[in-house]
């Protein structure tokens, strides 16, 4: 992965009114504490760091209701859109990332592609052969121009910030 | 003015009131955004091949693709069923519903279900259905239909729907702001999607390798009513199955961009059905969520007549359409008056014709057919290339040969056109406008005057259509081939540079006899030999109005006329844009390939061939520039040659001459040929002339001289602004000497 593809993705992310954070394994849980408020909900992290106590791993529906923040893990960031993927789990993290007012999306820096032909590349087997069968290109928060102006929040989160893990 | 004339006028009338300021900003704020997004993307031509080359590819072998996803489907736990028709797929959808007791269905918004009206079905079982897109949800309250395929309710103000959702819903604080309007029916919808029962989405693509279902939305509703019930139906037309996942790419890259103009959507669900996700059942709202295997997941495939446009060579092409919207937002009639003057049973707008024609018939594609005026300004826009306006005329034919109309023989000493009997008698009087002209050219003055007195006027608006507000054009005794006859060319073929054959239009050739003269005077000025044959018209006018035999056989004389002159090398110059548009494009479908390649290639608009003419060497100092107190250029390029690429020739010429170009953008002048003349659709040629005319009305640009390349244009811009109009060869041609 080029720098160049990691600093794009940032510009795309500031386009978007996207936050941003960079975070060693070390730094991760205090990064999370920064960014995030309580009541979180989350699902495990297929990475390096693990999610602190605070964050509620195990959601019941009224968990998702209260919830002001989700934490889930991304499988790919896309600079030249400043999208994450999403891939939907068993763990919830389709709804744990759509309920919430905040969605906190942690991806690997390493996973950063540059653009979309990458991403498919990846989805095209994934989909195939892999562990993940679905998954949402996510790009920024929720929107509505239907109102007569752009609104953000229409039924997603109002609010996303990407972490990138430094491994 | 006829009843039925007297009527659209007025529904159009009607819907400019009341619905054009809306849908205005709206589709004009898209298609700006289409234009910016699409600038910043490297490989756009590039990705729209690559879109093109997936759907002809796909719907070529549809049959094995739908077998290949059923068994892909199948295999991953769910089910497919391929429906003849919609009462087909409202069964089998009822029958979904009823299996899982389901008292109610949310839904994220698809023109697929629009078109085979489930909820209205579903209700009528008792069942509950509520629309989870905003706009569609305000539709839903307000009882009314879709204008546009991917902003339903484009053409509702924020002030109309914050009346709307306060007399029906009476909240505590009265909702004003958009954010207090969205924050009230996101939070309205919630309570609705969480004791759902049954979710339905359409899709925007479907994969065959893996059963993956494409969702291309910005608020989340899709994701929602997917993922939070056990149940899924997803209803596609089967035109949307495409064979592998990697094939969405370019599709992802293209379809917000052509739409609204943003790069990508908020979010671009990638479902392969049943998702591994958990339930979320909000009566159980202290277990936690967890995936229990029960998801239940139904692909309803609707074929409701597109086996059949499959089969038909020219309605084929309507299959490859992705639903963006961009046909509908580059339309200048759509941007005045939108989508529900269109009509049509469910879609609206640019391709909305070949749907309709395919899917409802002839009768519901024909009620308002005409607003497509063929500017060929969405042929650009549409990301997988399709030609709409070819479509229009095509389906504009049938239309003509299915009706019935008891005034033919008023016009069949008039115009001798190859259609059948029953085309609407003001479509064969435009239709055979070279036919009009030379009777008008040989009796000019005479024919001038009596055109211009109240009784004629009368009578051409009774019989014709032909609305009285509108100046005629005037006819020239001596026409522009006579001219030149008597006064032949003034570069000898032996000392000329090059030879071109100048293409008399009926317009240049009988009424603006003008610009012709200009432009014999420019290429001989840069040392051409010139001609001006007397040669049949291209057959625009009866393109125009559907009547393709009489068009083709146009085209089949006009090239035979011009073929030898193409065989001794001499170049065909076109002064009227739309001509040479139909030699490029429409031609293709009339003449033999060898033949439309040698005259297309062989053809220039005469601002194109002056340019190549000075780039090889010709001295500018032969043309007339600005004259000192020049007040600048303000220029109108024709429509057909926007999407042609060729304005910019024009603005080269008179740039290198010196002179100050101010090029308007508006997608259109609003004339288009004879469409402004037609009494039932005056008004609304006039709202979209009048963008023009604030452009060329600033303080910027109003004491500029006015130039515009298309007759249609000049009429239009004369009958919107104070100073005349010309074309750009009448400014930069030497004077008679």
């Amino acid at each position: 992965m080029a720098t160049g593809t990691v600093t794009r993705f940032e510009a795309s992310l500031d386009r978007l009114d996207v936050g941003w954070t960079h975070a060693t394994t070390d730094e991760f849980e205090s990064v999370l504490a920064d960014v995030a408020t309580e009541p979180a909900v989350g699902t495990p992290l297929p990475f390096d760091v693990a999610l602190p106590d605070w964050v509620n791993t195990t959601p019941t529906p009224a968990d998702l209701d209260e919830a002001t923040t989700g934490v889930t893990a991304a499988a790919l960031g896309i600079a030249s859109y400043g999208s994450v993927v999403l891939p939907s789990t068993t763990a919830g993290g389709e709804p744990v990332s759509l309920f919430p007012d905040l969605h906190v999306a942690v991806v690997r820096t390493s996973d950063v592609v540059p653009g979309m032909p990458e991403a498919f590349e990846w989805f095209g087997p994934e989909f195939r052969e892999g562990d993940h069968s679905s998954a949402i290109i996510a790009t920024g928060p929720s929107a509505t121009a239907d109102m007569g102006e752009l609104v953000t929040g229409a039924h997603g989160p109002k609010a996303v910030h990407v972490v990138m893990l430094d491994e | 003015m006829s009843k039925s004339r007297a009527d659209k006028a007025a529904r159009i009338r009607r819907l400019l009131d009341t619905e054009g300021e809306a849908v205005k900003s709206n589709t004009r704020g898209f298609n700006q955004g289409r234009y910016d997004s699409v600038a910043k993307l490297e490989s756009y031509e590039e990705l729209k091949d690559r879109a093109r080359a997936i759907k002809e590819d796909a719907i070529e072998r549809l049959p094995e693709l739908i077998d290949e996803l059923t068994q892909t489907i199948e295999e991953n736990g769910g089910t497919v069923y391929v429906a003849d028709d919609a009462a087909d797929a409202n069964r089998y959808v009822r029958e979904v519903c009823r299996e899982k007791d389901a008292d109610r269905v949310v839904k994220s918004k698809s023109m697929t279900s629009e078109e085979i009206e489930v909820n209205e079905f579903l209700e009528a079982d008792g069942i509950e259905v509520v629309e989870t897109d905003l706009g569609e949800w305000v539709l839903q309250v307000a009882d009314e239909s879709p204008s546009h395929i991917v902003a339903p309710a484009i053409h509702k103000s924020r002030e109309g729907i914050a009346r709307l959702f306060n007399e029906t819903f009476d909240p505590d604080d009265e909702l004003e702001t958009a954010k207090e309007l969205t924050m009230f029916a996101r939070e309205r919808l919630l309570e609705k999607i969480k004791g759902a029962d049954v979710g339905m989405t359409g899709a925007n693509f479907v994969t065959a390798d893996t059963g993956t279902i494409a969702l291309v939305t910005s608020e989340g509703n899709a994701r929602k009513s997917a993922v939070v019930p056990e149940t899924h139906v997803a209803v596609a037309g089967v035109e949307k199955v495409i064979p592998a996942v990697e094939d969405l790419q370019p599709f992802v890259e293209l379809i917000g961009r052509s739409g609204t103009g943003q790069d990508i959507t908020s979010y671009v669900s990638l479902l392969t059905p049943p998702v591994d996700s958990p339930t979320v059942d909000f009566d159980d709202p202290d277990t936690p969520i967890a995936a229990d295997g029960d998801r239940d997941f139904h692909l309803v495939l609707i074929d409701n007549g597109r086996f059949d446009m499959r089969e038909d060579e020219q309605l084929k092409e309507t299959l490859y359409c992705i639903r963006c919207s961009a046909c509908s937002n580059v339309c200048a009639n759509f941007q005045s008056v939108g989508g529900h003057a269109f009509g049509g049973e469910t879609y609206s707008g640019g391709i909305a014709t070949g749907w309709e024609a395919g899917i409802e018939g002839l009768d519901t594609a024909g009620e308002f057919n005409d607003l497509c005026t063929g500017c060929s300004r969405c042929v650009d826009a549409c990301p997988v290339k399709i030609d709409i306006p070819w479509i229009n005329t095509v389906v504009r034919d049938r239309i003509n040969r299915g009706t019935d109309h008891e005034f033919d023989w008023l016009v069949d000493g008039l115009t001798p056109d190859a259609e059948a009997e029953g085309v609407d008698l003001q479509k064969r009087f435009f239709g055979n406008f070279s036919t009009v002209a030379s009777v008008g050219s040989a009796l000019a003055p005479l024919s001038n005057w009596v055109a211009s007195t109240d009784v004629s006027r009368r009578l051409l608006a009774s019989t014709l259509g032909v609305d009285a507000r509108r100046d005629l054009p005037s006819f020239e005794r001596e026409t522009l081939v006579d001219w030149f006859e008597s006064r032949g060319p003034r570069v000898s073929a032996s000392e000329a540079a090059r030879e071109a054959v100048l293409y008399p239009d009926v317009y240049t050739n009988h009424a603006m006899v003008d610009r012709g003269k200009a432009a014999v005077r420019a290429l001989e000025a840069l040392g051409v030999h010139v001609r001006v044959p007397d040669v049949p018209s291209s057959g625009r006018a009866p393109l125009s109005q559907g009547m393709l035999a009489t068009a083709e056989e146009h085209a089949h004389d006009l090239y035979a006329a011009l073929a030898e002159h193409i065989d001794a090398g001499r170049d065909v110059v076109v002064i009227e844009p739309s001509d040479l548009a139909m030699f490029d494009r429409e031609y293709e479908k009339f003449l033999a390939p060898r033949s439309h390649e040698r005259l297309s290639e062989g053809s220039y608009e005469v601002m194109e061939y002056l340019y190549g003419l000075l780039e090889n060497g010709a001295d500018p100092d032969a043309l007339r520039g600005p004259p000192a107190t020049d007040p600048g250029v303000a220029y109108h390029a024709h429509c057909q040659q926007r999407t042609l690429g060729l304005a910019g020739y024009t603005e080269a010429v008179l740039g290198d001459l010196g002179y100050d170009v101010v090029t308007s953008d508006v997608e259109c002048c609003g004339m288009a040929g004879s469409f402004g003349y037609k009494s039932e659709y005056y008004e609304l040629s006039m709202d979209v002339g009048s963008e023009l005319e604030a452009q060329f009305s600033t303080r910027e640009t109003r004491h500029r001289t006015v130039v515009a390349s298309g007759t249609s244009c000049l009429e239009q811009l004369d009958s919107l602004l104070a100073r005349p109009s010309r074309h750009p060869v009448q400014l930069v041609a030497p004077g008679e000497n």
